[in-house]
């Protein structure tokens, strides 16, 4: 009985040191960057592009990693959102027979652990084969790989999720599968499609090895759709990489920036699903 | 055909289309990936590119051994440390914690997933590699802390959240009266933890495991920013690596210049592309199978 209990206290301990490991790794991490980050952190950072000689520690800020990664995610989200939303739609079984649903949601599984640095090469691939060199729109292009399949699985499992039988009483009105999936199905599934585009711009504005050879970097601030853009990802991964301690502050700067947006994504997800679930019919 | 209709026609189309579409980007990519990696088995067997240790692309010799071993090497020390961690955790949160505190605890693990790589490199070099250099130097070796270990630590960080996240959830479906009996029966919670709730959901926590593998196994930036990218096979946890992502990451812009770099680097996607699909597509069906059927 002694054994019995000093085992479970033991295991007890053990699964209470893990977890606490766990959020101390959290704890480390959000410290780490806020601290490092606060330090290095001015309004020039965010306000202006890099002058001459930032690379050498002299002025300037990261105002083009910033306004790039949102062009980049933006316009990600965008194209993923016009592919991804129809594609969800199309695992209902009024549009997909049962085997390529369930095949498609494979592919998709598949696509989705992907390691982006794949999506990278690839995008690079077929930008060389159609002469588009590093621009926004081949970051554009290689992110939107990188988020469809998140952004597709999580609308999916929403969709799905919708009763048969709201359907059933639209239809038995004599609706078509278009104003059904406009009025009911849409509308029953707008917190976790809200959720789920969210969900894919974090994890799209966070990537950087989608990004490394198909969007390049400039250190101005983004033009058009067919010049480098910089971005955030990148430019901490350049910056830390210099010899130069002032220039290495700057990607602890940058770095808190990065986290602070995905930090407010990830917030934002969780308020507008609660706040746009009032048309929901449980 | 009134307009309704052909309303409807043109909107089944545009969504059949894409989910289509998707189908085939995924075997689109398959297909690039594969002719673009074809022309370095030009005069090579498969086997003897995957097994040589020689790697000088500016003669021609294309030996991906260090870089598969080091991808593994860095993969194997995370999921070593990774794992019990896990599994400890998502059996507390499962089992023993309140609902309150788990909630809590699943919102801040969700968040930690969320968090960028690049994030997770960063902190490496701020706060891992120090860690490292700090024990080596302790051990009388040479302290430079970008070593396997380091990569291995970040990399074991960044799959935590993920793994526990899916391993709550397959111990969250053992039905609760499979625990009752068990109690009721006489045994303490950490027995019944270990030979029922355990027991029932092994397979799932396997697949968990391995989907864990197969996210690491891909990760690029954080890992290269720690991991020392030295072309040897690693032969102790303080030696550095240089696993496949990291290959291509570093190498990519200067490919052009050397005849069938470009195919090497595209074979070292192929296989990171082969190797993490199939872990994660039988996970996924094993995970699937759970959802449906329940354990």
């Amino acid at each position: 009985m002694r054994l019995r209990r000093f085992k479970e206290s033991l295991f007890r301990f053990l699964m209470i040191a893990s977890l606490s490991l766990v959020v101390t790794a959290f704890v480390a991490i959000l410290a780490t960057i806020v601290v490092k980050g606060a330090s290095a952190m001015n309004l020039a950072m965010l306000l202006e592009t890099p002058k001459g000689g930032y690379y050498l520690g002299k002025g300037g800020g990261i105002a083009n990693a910033i306004a790039g990664t949102l062009y980049l995610g933006l316009g990600a989200s965008l194209l993923s959102l016009l592919v991804g939303l129809p594609a969800a739609l199309a695992l209902q079984k009024e549009y997909a027979r049962p085997w390529l649903s369930r095949f498609s949601r494979l592919v998709l599984d598949i696509l989705w652990g992907t390691p982006s640095i794949v999506y990278g090469a690839f995008g690079f691939v077929v930008m060389v084969r159609f002469g588009i060199r590093a621009s926004m729109l081949g970051g554009i292009l290689a992110l939107s790989l990188v988020m469809l399949p998140i952004m597709v699985r999580s609308m999916g499992e929403v969709i799905r999720a919708v009763p048969q039988e709201l359907k059933e009483s639209a239809y038995a009105l004599g609706t078509t599968q278009t104003e059904v999936t406009l009025a009911v199905v849409l509308r029953q599934a707008v917190p976790g499609i809200l959720t789920a585009i969210l969900l894919a711009f974090g994890r799209g504005v966070g990537d950087a090895a989608a990004l490394l050879f198909t969007a390049g970097y400039t250190d101005y601030m983004p033009g058009s759709l067919l010049d480098p853009v910089a971005s955030l990802p990148l430019a901490i991964f350049f910056q830390i990489a210099t010899p130069v301690p002032e220039v290495q502050a700057r990607a602890y700067a940058a770095a808190l920036i990065l986290l602070a947006i995905v930090l407010a994504i990830n917030l934002a997800s969780r308020l507008l699903g609660r706040r746009f679930s009032r048309h929901v019919i449980q | 055909m009134t307009l309704r209709t052909f309303k409807d026609r043109l909107a089944a189309v545009h969504i059949k289309g894409s989910l289509l579409l998707l189908n085939a980007v995924a075997g689109i990519l398959l297909l690039v990936l594969a002719a673009k990696a074809w022309p370095i088995l030009g005069g090579r067997s498969l086997p003897s590119l995957l097994f040589s240790c020689a790697w000088s692309p500016w003669k021609g010799e294309f030996g991906f051994l260090p870089f598969i071993l080091g991808s593994l090497a860095v993969t194997l020390v995370a999921m070593a440390i990774a794992a019990p961690v896990c599994l400890l955790s998502a059996v507390y949160l499962s089992e023993y914690a309140k609902r309150r505190t788990r909630e809590a605890l699943r919102l801040l693990i969700d968040i930690l997933a969320g968090i960028p790589s690049v994030i997770f490199g960063l902190f490496g070099i701020l706060f891992i590699v120090p860690l490292v250099s700090a024990l080596e130097g302790s051990l009388g070796l040479p302290a430079t802390g970008y070593s396997t270990l380091a990569g291995g630590l970040v990399l074991a960080i960044m799959v935590m959240p993920f793994i526990i996240s899916v391993s709550l959830e397959v111990l969250r479906a053992v039905p609760m009266e499979a625990r009752e009996a068990a109690l009721a029966l006489g045994t303490t919670p950490c027995e019944a933890a270990w030979h029922v709730v355990l027991k029932t959901a092994r397979k799932g926590i396997v697949a968990a495991l391995v989907l864990g593998f197969a996210r690491a196994f891909g990760e690029t930036i954080a890992v290269m920013m720690v991991v020392g990218n030295v072309p040897r096979v690693p032969h102790s946890l303080f030696d550095p690596a240089y696993p496949l992502p990291a290959l291509i990451a570093n190498n990519y812009g200067e490919m052009m210049s050397i005849p069938r770099y470009d195919a090497a680097m595209m074979l070292a996607a192929l296989i990171l592309m082969l190797v993490v699909g199939s872990f994660s597509l039988g996970a996924r069906l094993v995970l699937r199978g759970i959802e449906r059927r329940g354990l």
